[in-house]
């Protein structure tokens, strides 16, 4: 992961930049995670049955 | 910023969760399907419940009422549907990885930091609970589930560990923390019978894990292509 990329630097991101950032992707990615793949409403599960399956996650 | 890194998010788990809708509908969901045919259905409801019969296996019969996709084009709708929101979902985690990690990613590196995806949110986690279909005895549900996120946090910390500190000693603790939950071990059901046919679980523990790998690949290698599209600018 050591590339010298010329044009787009995260490194060259302050540090709160990158968390602040870091920290919205992983709530809003964890949450719809949750919804697709961990939610023990009916509904989802139903809904998204198969994909959890798929996906390798604990499912019934 | 922010809205940036999040499009680029979107732009590559929509791609790759794509990619792993179609192998999932083509390659895995007929190894479902198949399996469904022996899940027990004691109240011969729709071919959809869950009711289980086997001992040791989780009680987990759905209600009548209860809605669920009509079997043929409506159920592979959902499950596309279900697929591209896994794809953002797992983006935006990777997305905030990357992030907190201040290393970068492109085209280039995307596959290694997708790998690594798939290290810690399957190859990890299915070591301890390994791929189910329905029909399969399981643990306690809310004891599985709590034990994949356990694995898959030690898993990315562990990684961390190796990856972005210099002392031997914290190397080895990531080591350490990688290899915890398969010490501590994942929860298992009393009883392993299973009318499933070994043959065909194996099938869908290869297809399904496959098809992930394949997905975390096309992932990190979008994102990495994703994010040098909408050019995060270096203002600090």
């Amino acid at each position: 992961m050591h590339t010298n990329s010329s044009n787009i630097s995260i490194a060259g991101l302050s540090a709160q930049e990158r968390i602040t950032t870091g920290v919205i992707a992983a709530l809003l990615g964890t949450f719809m995670l949750y919804g697709v793949a961990f939610a023990h409403s009916d509904i989802l599960h139903n809904a998204a049955h198969d994909t959890r399956h798929a996906i390798t996650v604990p499912c019934h | 910023m922010i809205s940036r890194v999040l499009l680029a998010a979107i732009i590559a788990g929509m791609i790759a969760g794509a990619v792993a809708a179609s192998v999932q509908i083509w390659r895995v969901t007929p190894l479902i399907l198949a399996a469904e045919v022996y899940e027990a259905q004691p109240d011969a409801g729709s071919a959809h419940s869950h009711g289980q019969a086997e001992q040791g296996a989780q009680t987990h019969e759905h209600a009548a009422e209860t809605w669920a996709p009509e079997d043929g084009f409506e159920r592979t709708a959902y499950t596309l549907l279900s697929s591209l929101i896994m794809g953002v979902a797992f983006a935006l985690i990777l997305s905030a990885a990357v992030m907190f990690s201040g290393r970068n990613i492109t085209a280039q590196n995307g596959f290694i930091w997708g790998i690594l995806g798939f290290l810690v949110f399957n190859l990890a986690p299915t070591a301890g609970l390994s791929p189910e279909l329905p029909g399969m005895p399981a643990a306690d549900l809310i004891a599985r589930q709590t034990w994949w996120w356990g694995t898959a946090i030690a898993t990315a910390g562990g990684i961390a560990l190796i990856v972005l500190t210099k002392p031997l000693a914290l190397k080895a603790l990531g080591a350490g923390l990688i290899a915890l939950p398969h010490i501590i071990g994942a929860p298992h059901p009393e009883s392993d019978e299973s009318a499933v046919p070994a043959s065909l679980a194996a099938d869908f523990a290869a297809n399904s894990l496959a098809m992930m790998a394949l997905f975390w690949i096309v992932l990190g290698v979008s994102l990495g292509w994703a994010m040098n599209r909408s050019q995060i600018p270096a203002e600090s």
